[in-house]
């Protein structure tokens, strides 16, 4: 111990190459997944070089509006398993991966509509979320949230592990559903169309589930049963059912998420959902967890910071960087950026 | 009245238009409070509460639901700080003062929705009363240092003369949330006692106790007052009980005093009949 | 009435040391006697490693009642520092049992400093948003871990990060070399190391829960509110709890990277903070000894028996998990259980009326 103190301990904390601006090509993004090469923007001329760099800023702001509308899909159902059910479904991510695999085989080895693929994706993932919901987490409705919590984690491993085993660890390349091509808007800024998709599926479903939640009947006995269950009950709401649905439209909205992810970074693998699943659960806090705007606010603001400081900053520290902004946002707002206050009465 | 008979002490008035009990006189009031008031955004909760209790007093806070009354003891336990007044405790301005630091100072409360540390025992929920009263460091009690062994054993004995107040030295093992309702009030007035008050704070002691209980909480109440030389603050729907014990009381009605004075002049005084009865009702008394 | 009673803490105590005390007797004679597989043999170590990483989130979740899931966050720090530590003793003519026992204090050391840097902000939080935010913090630790470089040469530690190049003098030698980790190193902990800081930390819980700051911790548990009202300091005693938990999951961590080649960042990421709470909550909340057993028996098992499953091995290690968590928390089952074991009826009492 002695010893170990008496070194010297000298601290260079450089500043690497890595950390200068537009070392790497305009809108070249590593920092999610390998295959993250979008968008165009050539590498830097020296006479256009602030066109460029105002070309790579549009660029890499509409790629993290993309990224964070796929993550503003997955926290979307988030939040709404949260609000409901007052339980962290861990395994989300991994409905997100079922439904970019079955997808995949439509569309990849039966060679059939990307848009049957979907549907199909959909329909598995519901079913699959409803099975979920009533063999794993209906016998626990009366237990501590943390039991719940263990055996959401139980789901995830036995989903990654049986999909390793059906469809073995080797990586699939998902194909470009949505074209490759894009529309091309001044001189070089192209944006792709799986990118217009992702932007428009995403408000297309915040917009619906806000009116479904608002005006629909089953809306409305969702936003009691998230209130008080025992009052819901009380007043002739079917709990049950009104979770299992909040569970089939979670997953379907996992589904969606899933082809959407993979269209943008093709490469999948058993664990694909988890990483993305565990982000998007943070945009969900970060926006205030149970409120349907916060998790879109969250998943966009979320994909934004990622793409930024992973071109600007630095891609190794780009998930980190994430991280201490969900923290600081938490410490200035402690239930995130929407979320109501919730003051204990003493 | 019940069988329980309580002589009032002679009230007198002083300056800031409250009154506290002749024999109190010659010491500085427990508390303090003047133009006391909180806001919850655009809501007036409390305003302008004005009220002094005497060094041994105990004193009734009386009104309807909603009144505020709940809110003036969040306000002296500083649960919220108060947007105006003050809070003169033993005459100490308590301003800028933190929950625990008024704790200190010599604010214990009981909650209206029973707050025990309902997972641990009686004993050890007593003993965490007595946490700032027998002090040892955490690296003693890791270590078991021969102070640990001492100290522990002094806190035992208190905590048991503590519980024999409400002769609860018997449950002294059970677990707290177990305990019957009745016993969980009487646990958390013990363990408020235990942080050594000069002001009890009580807020409905006596809520869901029949007739008999409540008159053995009256007469308990007194004779803590009267062993420990302590002020007594009272929230209570039960007017057999204030009026019973309380020497001085004060109305609260939509975050304002409305009436203050012995129970005599409270029975008599046609605003709380209002208060409490409505206008016809006032009318028809 | 008489499940209404709490029993004697002591008791308990006295059975987990027992137990704790037995099994390593029983343990250490096997491995002398050279009965032991060696696969077997070399998942001792790690086994204690993960027991303490169990006990000491045990004592965040079960005793102060706050969910933690960056636990391996901790782990992390101090398997690198206690790795980094050993490594610079190297040569310096230290018995590898002081050496081991150096790295294990840095690493607690500095994983508190970490324990402190994380719980000032976050214990200021509540619930789940407590839970979220310790789960960013595990993910910037290994990220920050990962992107860290750490070399020894005559001149002394050089340590650099995001940049592998630190100017290392001549005779250098690279000891945390970022994404690879720390390589090379010697495997000097052992069973009765682990053991020992086992009991250790045994003994610091038992003794800070059965104490005036144990009980200060439960009642924040049970009611922050009401504990503030009879003085007290939230804050302090939410942090020291934290703390020494942290400070017991670095020694786990050093005890951790002594026994293995070669330890890099992502082996403490969330899945292995998840691992851990498993072991809490399957052995029961503020029960260490459940949480001693859940820890041999999930880390153990994965290892051993389900190994002649194969490939079906995680895939069954899943199902176990939920059919574990779906019958320990039925109603009927339970009430089937105390009617078997007639000693527990109290427990049960204890936890549902």
């Amino acid at each position: 111990m002695a010893l170990f103190l008496l070194y010297p301990i000298n601290i260079t904390l450089r500043r690497g190459t890595r950390w200068k601006r537009g070392k790497r090509g305009a809108g070249s993004v590593r920092g999610f997944a390998p295959y993250a090469e979008s968008g165009g923007g050539a590498p830097g001329q020296p006479e256009a070089k602030l066109e460029v760099v105002s070309l790579s800023l549009v660029n890499n702001l509409i790629n993290g509006v993309s990224l964070g509308s796929v993550y503003a899909i997955i926290a979307l159902g988030y939040t709404m398993v949260y609000g409901i059910a007052k339980m962290l479904n861990f395994a989300h991510g991994d409905v997100i991966m079922v439904g970019a695999y079955i997808c995949f085989f439509i569309c990849s080895d039966f060679g059939m509509s990307p848009i049957l693929g979907i549907l199909a994706a959909v329909l598995v993932c519901t079913l699959l979320g409803v099975l979920i919901e009533q063999l794993a987490y209906k016998p626990l409705r009366q237990v501590t949230s943390l039991a719940v919590l263990i055996t959401a984690i139980g789901v995830s491993y036995f989903l990654q592990n049986a999909a390793q085993l059906m469809w073995t660890s080797n990586p699939r390349i998902f194909p470009a559903i949505f074209g490759s091509g894009g529309i091309q808007l001044i001189g070089d800024l192209t944006i792709p169309y799986k990118t217009l998709v992702t932007i428009g599926a995403c408000l297309v479903i915040m917009a619906g589930l806000i009116l479904f939640t608002g005006k629909t009947r089953t809306g409305k006995a969702m936003r009691a049963c998230s209130e008080d269950k025992d009052a819901a009950q009380l007043m002739g709401i079917n709990v049950n059912r009104t979770i299992s649905i909040t569970f089939a439209i979670g997953s379907a909205l996992a589904a969606v998420a899933g082809v959407l992810l993979c269209s943008a970074y093709p490469k999948l693998i058993p664990t694909t959902g988890s990483m993305p699943g565990i982000k998007a659960f943070t945009a969900a806090v970060f926006g205030g967890i149970g409120s349907i705007p916060g998790a879109f606010l969250g998943g966009i603001l979320l994909g934004v910071i990622e793409i930024f400081s992973s071109a600007y900053l630095s891609t190794e520290l780009a998930n980190a960087i994430v991280f201490l902004v969900l923290i600081v946002i938490l410490l200035v707002k402690p239930t995130g950026l929407l979320g109501k206050k919730v003051s204990e009465k003493v | 009245m019940s069988d329980f008979q309580f002589e009032k002490g002679k009230m007198v008035p002083v300056p800031s238009h409250s009154i506290i009990p002749e024999r109190d006189l010659g010491h500085v009031p427990v508390l303090e409070c003047s133009h006391l008031g909180v806001d919850f955004g655009g809501l007036r909760a409390v305003d302008d509460f004005n009220f002094t209790i005497g060094k041994t007093e105990i004193a009734g806070l009386i009104g309807p639901n909603g009144a505020g009354k709940t809110t003036v003891f969040n306000l002296l336990t500083k649960v919220y700080t108060p947007t105006r007044g003050t809070i003169l405790l033993n005459g100490m301005d308590t301003h800028g003062k933190t929950t625990v630091q008024i704790n200190k100072m010599g604010i214990a409360r009981t909650f209206q929705n029973i707050r025990l540390f309902s997972n641990l025992s009686v004993e050890d929920n007593v003993k965490i009363g007595l946490h700032n009263q027998k002090k040892y460091s955490t690296l003693e009690g890791i270590l078991r240092l021969p102070s640990y062994w001492k100290t522990e054993k002094e806190a035992h004995q208190r905590a048991m003369e503590l519980l024999s107040i409400f002769n609860m030295e018997y449950m002294a093992n059970w677990r707290a949330g177990n305990l019957p309702y009745g016993a969980q009030r009487r646990l958390e007035i013990v363990r408020a006692l235990a942080t050594n008050p000069c002001l009890l704070l009580l807020d409905e002691p006596a809520a869901g106790m029949n007739p008999a209980e409540t008159a053995e909480l009256m007469e308990n109440i007194v004779k803590i007052r009267d062993t420990f030389q302590i002020a007594v603050l009272l929230i209570e729907h039960d007017m057999k009980l204030v009026m019973g014990i309380c020497e001085g009381i004060c109305v609260l009605n939509f975050g304002q005093v409305i009436a203050k004075g012995t129970a005599e002049d409270i029975r008599r005084n046609p605003t709380v009949i209002e208060a409490y009865l409505g206008k016809r009702g006032a009318e028809s008394c | 009435m008489k499940r209404l009673i709490i029993r004697k803490k002591s008791r308990k105590n006295f059975i987990t040391y027992g137990v704790v005390v037995a099994a390593f007797i029983v343990l250490a004679s096997v491995v002398s006697a050279g009965a032991m597989p060696s696969a077997l043999q070399g998942l001792l170590v790690p086994m204690c490693a993960y027991i303490i990483a169990a006990i000491s989130l045990n004592l965040t979740v079960g005793v102060l009642g706050e969910l933690s899931l960056g636990h391996a966050g901790f782990m992390s720090v101090g398997a690198f520092c206690g790795a980094t530590a050993a490594m610079a003793l190297n040569g310096a003519g230290v018995p590898d049992w002081a050496r081991m026992a150096a790295a294990v204090a840095v690493g607690a050391l500095l994983a508190a400093v970490a324990g402190v840097v994380v719980g000032v902000p976050v214990l200021r939080l509540r619930g789940d948003y407590l839970a979220i935010v310790t789960l960013a913090f595990g993910e910037i630790i290994k990220t920050v871990v990962t992107n860290l470089y750490v070399g020894k040469d005559p001149a002394g530690l050089r340590v650099g990060f995001l940049n592998p190049d630190i100017g290392l003098g001549k005779g250098g030698m690279m000891i945390v070399n970022g994404p690879n980790g720390i390589s090379g190193i010697t495997k000097i902990s052992t069973l009765t190391a682990g053991f020992v800081i086992i009991l250790l930390c045994l003994i610091i819980i038992f003794n800070l829960v059965d104490s005036r700051s144990g009980r200060a911790i439960m009642a924040l548990r049970d009611n922050r509110i009401a504990a503030e009202s009879v003085g007290i300091n939230a804050t302090q005693y939410k942090l020291m709890a934290f703390v020494i938990s942290a400070a017991m999951a670095g020694a786990a961590g050093a005890l951790y990277a002594l026994s293995q080649n070669t330890v890099t960042a992502n082996k403490f990421d969330f899945n292995t903070s998840i691992l851990i709470l498993v072991f809490v909550v399957l052995g029961g909340l503020g029960n260490m000894l459940g949480s001693i057993v859940a820890a041999t028996v999930l880390y153990i098992l994965p290892e051993t028996w389900l190994r002649q499953f194969s490939d079906y091995r995680m895939l069954i290690y899943a199902v176990v998990l939920i059919l574990m968590m779906l019958i320990t928390n039925n109603a009927k089952i339970r009430i089937w259980m105390g009617k078997l074991l007639p000693h527990k009826k109290e427990k049960e009492g204890e936890a549902h009326v």
